[in-house]
Formats: C-alpha cells, sequence, structure tokens
C-alpha cells in the first residue's frame, strides 16, 4: 500500500495510451475482450447454432440442410421423447422439493448452538464438492441388484426377504435416481441457507419469544419471511440444475429400464452424439429452453420482491 | 458481498442461539442431535463404503454370508495397485489436472478484467454486461453440447485437451466474474480515488490496490472454477475419444466398466483417488468455499 502514496509512479506513457487511460469506454471494452470473445465465441454463437441445427438434418459426418420444423413434428409424435419430459418434471419436481425439505431442516439444525459446528459444516458439503460421477459411481454399487448394501442390510432386519431391484424396476429406478440426486443436492441447499439464516439477527426471535410465539409461529413468522428471497434464488439454480441433469442418469441407468429414467438432456445425447443425428438431439435441447426461461423469470421475480422487500433500494 | 456475511456472523457468533439454555437437553437430542447424526450418517456413508470397497479383496466383496460387509478383514491395495499400474488412470489424473489448472487460470483472467471493467469502470453499458454475464452463468452445459461439438469438429480440436480447455470457460468466466464483481464492490472506492489523485493509471490501480485486496475473493474463485472444472463430466465426454485424452470421471465410467464383469473394486478405487484431490483442496479452504458458494447466489 505504501508505494501508491509514494510519488515512485511514473507516467510516462505516450498520449495515445494516457487517453485511453482516461477513456472509460475505451478502456472498458479492452477490459471485457478476453471475457467478451470467450463467451461469445463458446456461448452465444453456440447457443444460436443449436437452434439452427434443430431445424436441420445434420448428422455426424455430414452438414445438414434446412428441414424447418421437421424434427420437432417427429419428436411431437414420439412417445419417448414425451415419456422423457413427462420424467425430466417429474424428476425435477420430486428431487427439488425433497431436497429443500431436508435442506432447510439440515440448515435449522446447523444454525443450532453446536460443539463442532464449524467441523459439521464442512463435513455436510462434502457430497457436493466430489464429482458427480464418481458419487454416482457408489450409488451403482449401493443400488447393485445382487450386492446393495441396502438390500443385505433390510433383509438382516427382516423387512424383505429378496434383494430390491433397484435399478431393473421402472418405479425403483426412478426413486433411486432422485435419491441420489437429493443426496448430492441437500448440501447445496443447506449450506446457502444456513448462510441466509446466520444473518437473521437473534433479538428477533427474543422479541417473538417475549410475545409469546411458540416455535412453529417464530418459524413460520420471523424466520421464513426473512429467507424468503434467498429461497427463491436458491431454488431456481437448484430446479435449473436437476432440469438439466445429465452425468447422474449417464451413470446409474442410461435412461433405462424401458426409457423410465430417460431426462430430456440424457435422450438428447443417446440421439444426438450416440445416435449420430446431430440435428434431432439439438431440437430435444432446444425444447428445454422455455422450461429453462420460465425459471429464470421465477428468479427475475424473485429478486424484483427482495428489492420491494428491502424498500426499494439495493 | 461475499465477505459481508461471513463479518456480519462472525459479529453474532456469540450471541446466537442465545435462548438454547431455555431448551432441556433430552428434547435437544430429539430435535437436535438426532435428526443431525441420521444426516450426517446418510451423507457420508457413500464414501465410507466407497473406501472400504476400494480396500477389500475380491473374495470378500461380494461374500456377505462369511464376512461382514461393514468391515474389511484382509485389507488389500490389489486395486490401487491394478489402478495404477494396469490401466490409464494415471493419464487421465494428469489430464484432468492440466485441463483444470489452464481453464481456471485463463478464467480467472478474463474474469478479473471483466469484474473489474464492470464494477468500478462503469463504461456506458456495464449494468446490461453485468446481466448479461449473470444470464450466461444460467445456460447449462446439457444444451451447449451438441452444437459445441459440431464448432469443436469444425475447429480441428476434437479429441484434445484444448477442446476441454476452451470450452470450460463457458461456465467457469460467467461465475467467476460474478463472484469477483461482488468482490470487488466490497473495496472502497475510496482507495482508488487517493491513487487516481497521486497519478496512478488503471493498470496501476488494478495491479497494485485492487488484485493484493481481493487475493480471498481470487482463492474462493480460484479453487471453485478448478473443481468445477475437474468435476466437469458431459463436455468431457463427447468431445474426447481416445483414452489416453480422457478425464478422470469419463475414464473411470468408460474404460473401467467392462460389459460383462464389474470391478467394483477398482471402480471404486478409481472414484476415491479421483474424488480426493477436491476434496484435499476443500478442506484447507473450506471458508473460501462457502463464501463463493453463497456469494454466488446472494446477489
Amino acid at each position: 500500500m505504501t508505494d501508491v502514496t509514494s510519488p515512485a509512479l511514473r507516467h510516462d506513457d505516450s498520449s495515445l495510451l494516457r487517453s485511453l487511460h482516461n477513456s472509460r469506454g475505451a478502456l472498458g471494452f479492452l477490459f471485457m475482450l478476453p471475457a467478451a470473445i470467450l463467451l461469445l465465441l463458446f456461448l452465444t454463437y453456440p447457443l444460436g447454432l443449436g437452434v439452427w441445427l434443430g431445424f436441420t438434418d445434420e448428422r455426424i459426418g455430414r452438414s445438414g440442410v434446412f428441414i424447418g420444423l421437421e424434427n420437432y413434428a417427429y419428436l411431437w409424435d414420439d412417445n419417448v421423447f414425451w415419456l422423457a419430459v413427462f420424467n425430466t418434471l417429474l424428476y425435477t419436481s420430486v428431487a427439488s422439493v425433497l431436497k429443500f425439505g431436508l435442506g432447510l431442516w439440515l440448515a435449522l439444525i446447523l444454525n443450532e448452538r453446536l460443539p463442532f459446528k464449524a467441523f459439521f459444516r464442512a463435513i455436510v458439503l462434502l457430497p457436493w464438492v466430489v464429482p458427480t460421477v464418481l458419487s454416482a459411481i457408489a450409488f451403482w454399487w449401493i443400488f447393485d441388484a445382487q450386492f446393495s448394501i441396502i438390500s443385505w442390510a433390510l433383509e438382516r432386519i427382516g423387512l424383505i426377504d429378496t434383494p430390491i431391484n433397484f435399478l431393473g424396476d421402472p418405479t425403483n429406478a426412478r426413486a433411486s435416481v432422485i435419491a441420489a440426486n437429493v443426496w448430492r443436492g441437500i448440501p447445496f441447499v443447506a449450506i446457502t441457507l444456513l448462510a441466509g439464516l446466520q444473518t437473521i439477527s437473534p433479538s428477533l426471535y427474543e422479541a417473538a419469544t417475549l410475545d409469546g410465539a411458540t416455535p412453529w409461529q417464530r418459524f413460520r413468522f420471523v424466520t421464513f419471511p426473512l429467507l424468503t428471497p434467498i429461497i427463491a434464488i436458491v431454488m431456481t439454480f437448484s430446479v435449473l440444475f436437476t432440469f438439466t441433469d445429465f452425468q447422474l442418469i449417464y451413470v446409474l441407468t442410461r435412461g433405462g429400464p424401458v426409457n423410465a429414467t430417460h431426462l430430456m438432456a440424457t435422450l438428447s445425447f443417446q440421439r444426438g452424439i450416440s445416435g449420430g443425428n446431430l440435428g434431432e438431439g439439438a431440437a430435444i435441447a432446444v425444447a428445454m429452453i422455455p422450461f429453462l426461461m420460465a425459471a429464470i423469470l421465477f428468479s427475475y421475480f424473485g429478486l424484483q420482491r427482495r428489492r420491494w422487500q428491502q424498500g426499494g433500494s439495493d | 458481498m461475499s465477505s459481508l456475511p461471513s463479518a456480519i456472523t462472525q459479529g453474532l457468533d456469540g450471541d446466537e442461539g442465545g435462548m438454547t439454555y431455555l431448551q432441556r437437553l433430552p428434547r435437544r437430542v430429539v430435535t437436535v442431535y438426532l435428526p443431525l447424526a441420521v444426516f450426517v450418517f446418510v451423507l457420508l456413508f457413500p464414501f465410507y463404503w466407497m473406501a472400504i470397497t476400494a480396500i477389500k479383496p475380491n473374495d470378500e466383496l461380494t461374500d456377505y454370508q462369511n464376512f461382514s460387509p461393514f468391515w474389511v478383514v484382509r485389507p488389500t491395495f490389489d486395486h490401487i495397485r491394478y489402478l495404477m499400474l494396469e490401466t490409464s488412470y494415471p493419464g487421465w489424473l494428469l489430464n484432468t489436472i492440466l485441463i483444470s489448472v489452464a481453464a481456471t487460470i485463463l478464467s480467472l483472467i478474463a474474469s478479473v478484467f471483466a469484474a473489474y471493467a464492470i464494477e468500478r469502470l462503469r463504461f456506458q453499458g456495464a449494468r446490461v454486461t453485468g446481466l448479461a454475464i449473470f444470464l450466461a452463468y444460467l445456460v447449462p452445459p446439457s444444451i451447449l453440447f451438441i452444437p459445441l461439438a459440431v464448432m469443436v469438429f469444425n475447429l480441428g480440436l476434437y479429441d484434445t485437451r484444448f477442446a476441454l480447455i476452451l470450452t470450460y470457460p463457458t461456465f467457469l468466466v460467467p461465475f467467476c466474474t460474478w463472484l469477483l464483481m461482488g468482490y470487488f464492490r466490497s473495496i472502497p472506492y475510496e482507495l482508488e480515488e487517493c491513487a487516481l489523485i497521486d497519478g496512478a493509471n488503471r493498470w496501476q490501480i488494478l495491479t497494485k490496490i485492487v488484485l493484493p485486496l481481493s487475493i480471498p475473493g481470487l482463492i474462493s474463485a480460484g479453487i471453485f472454477a478448478f473443481t468445477l472444472s475437474w468435476n466437469e463430466f458431459i463436455y468431457a465426454l463427447t468431445f474426447i475419444q481416445s483414452s489416453e485424452n480422457k478425464t478422470v470421471p469419463v475414464g473411470v465410467l468408460t474404460e473401467l466398466v467392462r460389459s460383462d464383469v464389474y470391478e467394483w473394486g477398482a471402480l471404486m478405487a478409481g472414484a476415491l483417488i479421483g474424488s480426493l484431490p477436491v476434496v484435499i483442496l476443500y478442506s484447507f479452504f473450506v471458508e473460501h468455499y462457502v463464501s463463493s458458494m453463497t456469494g454466488a447466489v446472494k446477489e
């Protein structure tokens, strides 16, 4: 810091450079350049290219021609596509509700006075840090049809007689992938909500208690309203990532049995990359965009509400 | 903002749960300790299972009659040795490190400039650019991988590490920029004004004042970006074909899984060793992690 206030800083640039330094527009443009090139080239352009590919019959190794809405017309009559849409909505809604409920519960527990609190908080976040694919492989072994540890434990207790076919039966497979997704998602929800909880002043709870509020009333009328803005944002992110999930399904079931766990992302990969129908795969991916837009709008109104709650200042 | 919440929480630390003395111990056991124990058990069990399977000899692995599955009688390093000596696993580890480090550095450099320009230069359209960056963060890889695959192929980058180094910034740059914008905002503007009056130019302000003050933010963004690159799967699966260019998640899934016999020991060892680097990094920087995770959501 000392060398800033000392007159040691030289200023011997050419006049052109100096005028550049003083012009916010030019300098801003220059500073934005690396990020802008990366994002325009590898994010904006592919987004447009994806929409375009959805209107073509491009295959791997052969460039396609414009075929209008043919891909979408084909998908409209495709039962597997509609099954994937249904699965995605089911997967997203059930997993998000569970993640929210359990995550909020865990956040409330971690907000209590606990011994080794920092340690618990660190440990709880582990499922989220570890690569999804690698923890999904562990779940694959846990959900093994023959040697599942869950089946073994339940048999020992005497609840079941034969091992549970976790990933081979449509209903079980759906429940299993949702369980694995919830397992991975709880830490994110819990830790971010915990950060929100910690900003709520304890004096509000003391005041509510003096007024005779029960624990449930304290939660319902103090904690929840103050937490609403952050809940809106966290859940938008959670819904977004669950809706576009790919890795977990790809590892555990590859969409099976009989497409019961195919999500839109995995179907897009199967048709587009494995099957080589890039156009059709792109069309499936594009079909996800309206749902994502809805989630983003939800987030936008969540932010609006926060601004409103804070009296218009933010 | 990202430094502010932690400051607030530290201030409240002595005060929080100020009324817990009103609760009796048995009640706390049922409402707090028991649920916490169940949560911790469920969240950590897969890791235990991963670790114990990785060191079980094959005859104990599937013999639940004579051996308790929760313990190992004769621990073995056979699976790990097999993984390290007879598969391409060390190469995948090296690839993952290389790609993650390169993508992280590239993204950090681009993000520092972008965040400083948006937050402090306040050029015309800075607010709109900030919003665009946030929206870019919301674009998921699942809808980009097919057009990106076409691009990567046309650019001649298919099956090279560069394909991943150049595409990972699509999700790293928006995240890092958003995080650093919040961090730069917490640095008092007066410091920069002082420097401007003393004749410093923007470059000097950035390198001598803003960056040294935002080292914690840079660490947060850096390790988080590294972890995101390490965990990335769908691009690596799509853009990489040959075994020697694969990353750990893709390699473990596509090369260690053979159709007929599942080598569960080797698979679990691969998953365990592939998770260790990020877990070790995480254990050193827990606070940075939490602040970057909550900071990214809060703004």
